[in-house]
């Protein structure tokens, strides 16, 4: 008895310390959302049960922890915003989430934090919503493990999945994305990290960022993507680790740098892209060990890019590996493997005696007038190739990787 | 009709007793089977044959043809003193080729797809489609210059400068005008000029097959939505038609006339 007694005590203190719960579902007497949200103290935990709940501009506006069981359903029925958060240390977990509506003046979304620090949305699912998660001027906040699928048709009348603006230390890790307009969209976002997600099947791109400083994206995924991953007027980004594939068209790239200063690219993979990577712009960023395979061109680097290192990348069965729009060449190329080299290794060191020139005259015609593509494999082309590449005449002297690689480089 | 037949089971003979045919189906056999051995699935295969495809078929139909006709002067000769039509003669003689030379590019090429890759869709019959049709166009082409060239050495000279502007410097040429006209919309212009070399109009139909379409840009998708769509399919088709029967019908009215 006493020992019970005790036991009560614990709990009743526990509950005290976390707050006190309170359950919505068929079986309780409270039977929507929104009757628990006004039920529930800072502090408490709000615990919803399986079923589905038609409700729409639910606002939360202190503490609270929101749990799905059964992943229960709130469907916005296609009108306004689903759920608003603007309290700090607010956690949404298994909930799905439908609809939100589509609206050509707010940005409605099914989940949002405005100026809400220190929240968390996890193993969520969202259906159908013009935005699924918008975050804005809010901090330290975790996203993670949720699905996002969209319906998106065309771009004027989709949003994006996960939508962050001004916001500081946020992860964003696990979630598959696919069906918006953007899959990952980040503006004016600090210190942020992006991983393990797989973003496929967006309208336009599978990440987008634009003036967002000092993050990190790493082991993420990004193919199928309408025009592939932008990535815009940022400092000091670190990518690792990602695949970007499988983005064709006349205008797709796997990642394009546009105005990225000072930033890494390591050890990513672009494989069957029309533009593995498109440079415009970009200054001070160290290309290393990324693979690009079988892509239509490797990398497109307009002469406005300056100091960028290539060093120990992989070309692999690229239509083009390099193409430029210039005569000058302000980027160095440095013992990266070309499986197009032809040269020889008589001292066995691994490296090539005869320096390769990976930028093809054709490449270089086409860049100046698009519809000479329609030579595209000719012979006449071919040979022209063939004659430029012994005597260099029009493509960039001083593009040139002195230490061509023998092997793969690991 | 019978002494076509004829003329066509003879013409099979003699090309069977000589091994040239022999040689073109080795070679192409030999090259189709050791592309897929050497690794590469069906689309780098497509690929790498297209090049030689467009190369090598336009350059034998034509010279092999103008031979062809040369060498069998007497046997024409021996025929018209024959109570045979020219028209039976003269289309005997070029299907009798032109048949034999498709079969066997179908053959050299088909026979190690199937084995290794079973049968395919798309690009895989533009291929063959464009190398049948060059077969015809080039033999056309061929008997078109021995008619009209009395002397046996300037008919294969002629062949082969013909042969060389329509798979090489025509490319040139065009580039030359896409240069000189910067300026200017080209995508139609480049839609027209394609249509006017049936090398290239069988490169652009076989590459539009492959995922590097997408990298001829706009150009690519003018290409991709012209010969895309239904009309766009039948005029390619038609134009090949035309390109395999205007030589062939200029042939044949020059054979009609002929005084041997």
């Amino acid at each position: 008895m006493r020992v019970t007694a005790a036991i009560a005590l614990i709990i009743i203190g526990f509950s005290n310390l976390y707050g006190n719960s309170v359950h919505v579902g068929s079986q309780y007497s409270l039977g929507t959302v929104s009757e628990g949200i006004s039920k529930t103290k800072s502090g408490d935990t709000l615990i919803v049960h399986e079923g589905t709940f038609l409700e729409r501009n639910l606002s939360i506006s202190h503490k609270l922890t929101l749990i799905g069981i059964g992943q229960p359903i709130i469907d916005g029925g296609q009108i306004g915003e689903i759920l608003r958060v603007v309290a700090d240390s607010v956690t949404i977990e298994g909930f799905t989430f439908i609809g939100s509506g589509l609206s050509h003046l707010d940005e409605n979304a099914a989940v949002l934090f405005e100026e809400a620090h220190f929240g968390a949305i996890r193993n969520c699912t969202f259906l159908d919503n013009y935005f699924a998660i918008y975050i804005s001027k809010s901090s330290h906040c975790l996203i993670e493990n949720n699905i996002i699928r969209g319906d998106a048709k065309t771009e004027s009348r989709s949003g994006n999945a996960i939508h962050l603006w001004y916001c500081k230390e946020i992860i964003i890790m696990g979630n598959h994305i696919s069906g918006h307009r953007d899959g990952i969209y980040l503006e004016f976002v600090e210190n942020c990290e992006v991983m393990d997600n797989k973003s496929s099947e967006n309208l336009r791109y599978g990440l987008h960022f634009m003036f967002s400083n000092h993050n990190q994206y790493h082991d993420n995924q990004f193919y199928n993507n309408g025009a592939g991953v932008a990535v815009m007027y940022s400092r000091h980004v670190d990518m690792r680790d990602n695949l970007f594939a499988d983005n064709w068209g006349s205008a797709a790239y796997g990642l394009l740098l546009k105005d990225i200063y000072d930033s890494t690219l390591i050890n990513n993979r672009f494989s069957k892209n029309t533009i593995g990577l498109y440079s415009e712009a970009s200054n001070r960023v160290q290309i290393e060990g990324n693979d690009f395979v079988s892509n239509g061109w490797a990398v497109k680097i307009m002469a406005n890019s300056m100091d960028n290192i290539f060093t120990g990348n992989n070309f692999i069965s690229n239509t083009f590996d390099i193409a430029t729009n210039s005569r000058q060449n302000f980027n160095s190329f440095n013992q990266n493997y070309w499986s197009r080299y032809r040269g020889y290794d008589l001292d066995k060191d691994g490296i090539g005696d005869v320096p390769f020139r990976p930028v093809k005259l054709f490449s270089l015609m086409i860049e100046r007038n698009e519809p000479a593509l329609m030579l595209m494999r000719s012979i006449f082309v071919e040979l022209l190739d063939l004659a430029e590449s012994y005597i260099p005449i029009l493509t960039p002297a001083t593009l040139i990787d002195e230490q061509p690689r023998m092997r793969l480089n690991s | 009709m019978n002494t076509l037949l004829k003329i066509i089971k003879y013409q099979l003979h003699d090309l069977l007793r000589g091994k040239w045919v022999l040689v073109y189906t080795a070679v192409f056999f030999v090259l189709t089977d050791g592309l897929f051995r050497f690794g590469g699935d069906s689309d780098q295969v497509s690929l790498s044959l297209m090049n030689i495809v467009l190369f090598v078929i336009p350059l034998v139909s034509i010279v092999f043809g103008t031979m062809f006709f040369y060498n069998s002067r007497e046997f024409i000769e021996l025929l018209l003193s024959q109570p045979i039509s020219r028209a039976a003669l003269f289309l005997g003689l070029y299907l009798g080729l032109s048949l034999p030379l498709s079969a066997v590019f179908l053959v050299g090429v088909g026979v190690p797809f199937i084995y290794h890759a079973g049968f395919l869709g798309g690009a895989y019959w533009i291929l063959l489609l464009a190398g049948t049709s060059l077969t015809c166009v080039f033999t056309g082409i061929a008997f078109l210059i021995a008619v009209h060239y009395e002397q046996r050495v300037k008919g294969i000279g002629v062949a082969i400068v013909l042969w060389l502007l329509l798979a090489i410097l025509y490319d040139g040429i065009i580039m030359f005008i896409l240069f000189a006209l910067e300026e200017y919309p080209l995508e139609k212009l480049t839609l027209i000029l394609s249509m006017l070399n049936p090398i290239d109009l069988g490169r652009i139909l076989i590459l539009l097959q492959f995922d590097i379409a997408a990298l001829m840009g706009y150009t690519g998708a003018l290409f991709t939505k012209f010969y895309g769509n239904h009309i766009g399919t039948v005029i390619a088709l038609l134009t090949l038609g035309i390109w395999c029967a205007a030589p062939v019908w200029l042939g044949f009215r020059a054979f009609l006339k002929k005084d041997f």
